[in-house]
């Protein structure tokens, strides 16, 4: 292989990732406060088409980003509010947002599916950096939202390990009582963490509708919210890891594609499937190498009842 | 005054059966005002959609028709969800099934109808039986979550299906289309008459019947709820989890597959990319607001194909058919959220007494 074809494979792996790292850090910070959210499918594609909706109606993209944000927030403040203060089932639930979440992109996007937004997010290179030979083109030639991306994985890694509020969100995913019992409200903190989360699924749906596609399609996440889920699970709740593995995942995809157009003789049906298979064979091995246990947070999925302490 | 929840001791038999109803009226009209806030008379819509799926004998058959695969696939779903196995891969079974059991006519088309459909069932419920036995084995031999797997699984089985339709099993005479050669006329399921309600009914309402009895009088019907409401004591009195998780997977998956037969074999007449429009998804709202109880299932799965075909009525009106998949949603969003009001008894207080507590 030519260096080209490895530069524009390494740098469409990043491409391809990115809607599922968004993602993955909504999930693992719903996660880590102690909230399974199932629904990050349906919410990813109503970000998506709320995104491009406002994006084509307003010109602007970048209100569509804001667009995606609040739906995304939005739809997960009912699972927030079914799973924390109705105490529903957390599983039962999140697979009702994913199926209301489809219905409702797919309802409202119906006029917009084969339009063309205009202003989409385009490639900006980063002056100086992406003259680096290799990691220049790969990284710094991406759009502004790859940018973002990279500085949540920070943001995200810091609040979590080196800030009290983080510690503060890890703990209510180990053992709310603890925080409940330092004067800090369990319930309210969980809705901030479960909206914020859905917020970037949302951002994940955006970056599909406006700079990865750019266009809307109904189901067009293709299960990219179900692989963010898995992600999680791979990244043992660790923002790195999450940052590593979904460009992993944007390397399957990408490999595929780049096959494909190479002329490799095999049907894109079974190529489409690789990152199906490859999700669930990562998890496999994960699960292998911990030997069956993962150090999920304690207190995962488990409804918090002050009078149960 | 003030509102409290308590928890019941004992679920309440009026308010079990009384929640799920009010929960569909709240969705009706949470979706409603949906409708009115995009320009929408819902009043118009809902009726456009009752009439068309039950006003004329068209209508009828059609929501039968789409009765059949969704009760199939709530059946399979209810007996994984009951022991808390959260198989949403009904789906992918499905078209597993249909996979399976178009083999047979494809390959042997000389079969006579007594041999033909019998294997035909008897393979699409290996098939799918396989699809979910797959999901089961990750998760007892490596605790790899089911819920996962089954998903990743519905994409693959669906591009398996269309690899084998546009690839090895495309019809050398069906002017390139990806379709299947037609079905024989042996490999056909009966309809009643000139209608489309075909023979599928049968496997539905004796599956219902079956898993009833099994579930309330069966020992495995028990192991399995224990299972799933206490694993721990269920570990304590000895029954054996894995093989359980082993079977329920199975048996899940092949009820499935079995709908995804009968819907090639009674419909479709041939294996074709397409052929659930989600019902695998879709059965798993209709399991859970029959709260797995299998003749309920029965009865929901109606109600949602009512909404499945009065959503395709309304497309003549301008109106997309996803507002039926929105609708469907909000019904298993309200069901799942006014579950509380089962396990808990809302207690309205006045003040004093309150603080007496």
């Amino acid at each position: 292989m030519t260096e080209t074809l490895i530069v524009s494979i390494l740098a469409a792996s990043i491409t391809a990732g990115t809607p599922i790292l968004f993602a993955a850090l909504g999930e693992l910070i719903t996660e880590r406060s102690g909230i399974m959210n199932l629904g990050v499918d349906g919410m990813m594609l109503v970000g998506a088409v709320t995104g491009f909706m406002v994006a084509v109606n307003s010109g602007n993209p970048w209100l569509g980003v804001a667009g995606a944000l609040v739906a995304g927030g939005l739809l997960a403040l009912l699972h927030a509010y079914l799973t924390i203060t109705l105490r529903a089932n957390q599983v039962v639930s999140g697979l009702a947002l994913t199926l209301f979440g489809t219905g409702l992109s797919d309802y409202l996007g119906k006029a917009y599916v084969g339009m063309r937004a205009d202003h989409t997010f385009g490639k900006l290179a980063v002056p100086f950096l992406s003259e680096i030979p290799i990691i220049g083109p790969v990284v710094f030639k991406q759009d502004a939202l790859v940018y973002l991306s990279y500085l949540l994985v920070i943001l995200t890694a810091l609040y979590l390990y080196k800030t009290r509020a983080g510690l503060f969100l890890r703990a209510l995913g180990e053992n709310p009582a603890a925080v409940d019992s330092v004067g800090v409200n369990v319930f309210r903190l969980r809705y901030v963490y479960v909206v914020v989360g859905g917020a970037l699924a949302g951002l994940g749906g955006a970056y599909l509708s406006l700079a990865y596609a750019p266009c809307w399609l109904e189901n067009m996440t293709a299960g990219r919210g179900w692989i963010a889920v898995a992600l999680v699970i791979f990244a043992i709740w660790d923002p790195w890891r999450a940052l590593a593995g979904s460009y992993l995942f944007g390397g399957v995809d990408a490999l595929g594609f780049h096959l494909q157009v190479i002329g490799l003789p095999v049907s894109i049906f079974l190529l489409n499937m690789l990152p199906y298979i490859f999700t669930i064979l990562v998890l496999i091995i994960v699960l292998i190498r911990k030997g069956g246990r993962l150090a999920s947070p304690q207190a995962l999925s488990v409804p918090y009842d002050r009078e149960e302490r | 005054m003030k509102i409290r929840l308590e928890k019941s001791l004992a679920p309440n038999r009026t308010s079990q059966t009384a929640v799920p109803v009010i929960a569909v009226l709240l969705a009706l009209v949470f979706c409603g005002l949906f409708l009115a806030a995009t320009g929408r008379n819902p009043f118009e819509v809902y009726g456009a959609m009752f009439s068309g799926a039950l006003g004329s004998e068209y209508g009828i058959s059609e929501t039968i028709v789409k009765t059949i695969p969704l009760a199939l696939c709530g059946l399979g779903v209810a007996v994984a969800f009951r022991m808390q196995i959260w198989n949403i891969g009904a789906e992918g079974q499905f078209y597993m099934g249909a996979c399976f059991a178009t083999w047979l006519p494809l390959s042997f088309p000389e079969l006579p109808f007594s041999a033909m459909i019998p294997l035909m069932m008897l393979l699409a419920a290996v098939g799918g039986g396989f699809w979910g036995l797959v999901a089961g084995w990750f998760k007892t031999k490596w605790q790899v979550s089911e819920t996962i797997t089954t998903l990743m699984m519905n994409y693959i089985a669906i591009l398996w299906v269309n690899y084998l339709v546009y690839g090895a099993w495309r019809d050398p005479q069906g002017l390139n289309f990806p379709l299947t050669a037609p079905f024989p006329e042996a490999a056909m399921l009966p309809a009643f008459g000139t209608l489309r309600v075909h023979y599928g009914i049968f496997a539905v309402l004796l599956l219902a019947g079956v898993l009833w009895l099994m579930f309330k009088s069966s020992k495995w019907g028990y192991e399995t709820l224990v299972i799933g409401s206490n694993p721990s004591a269920a570990r304590y009195a000895g029954i054996d989890i894995r093989k359980n998780v082993l079977m329920v997977m199975f048996i899940s998956g092949a009820i499935s597959g079995l709908a995804g037969m009968v819907e090639v074999s009674g419909i479709v007449g041939r294996l074709q990319p397409g052929i659930s429009p989600g019902y695998g998804y879709t059965a798993i709202s209709v399991a859970w607001l029959a709260r797995l109880h299998p003749l309920a299932i029965v009865m929901v799965a109606f109600l949602f194909a009512i909404i499945h075909v009065g959503g395709f009525m309304i497309q003549t009106m301008g109106i997309p058919s996803a507002a039926a998949t929105m609708l469907q949603g909000a019904i298993l969003f309200f069901v799942v959220g006014s579950e509380i009001l089962t396990r808990y008894e809302i207690k309205l207080k006045a003040k004093e007494e309150v603080q007496n507590d």
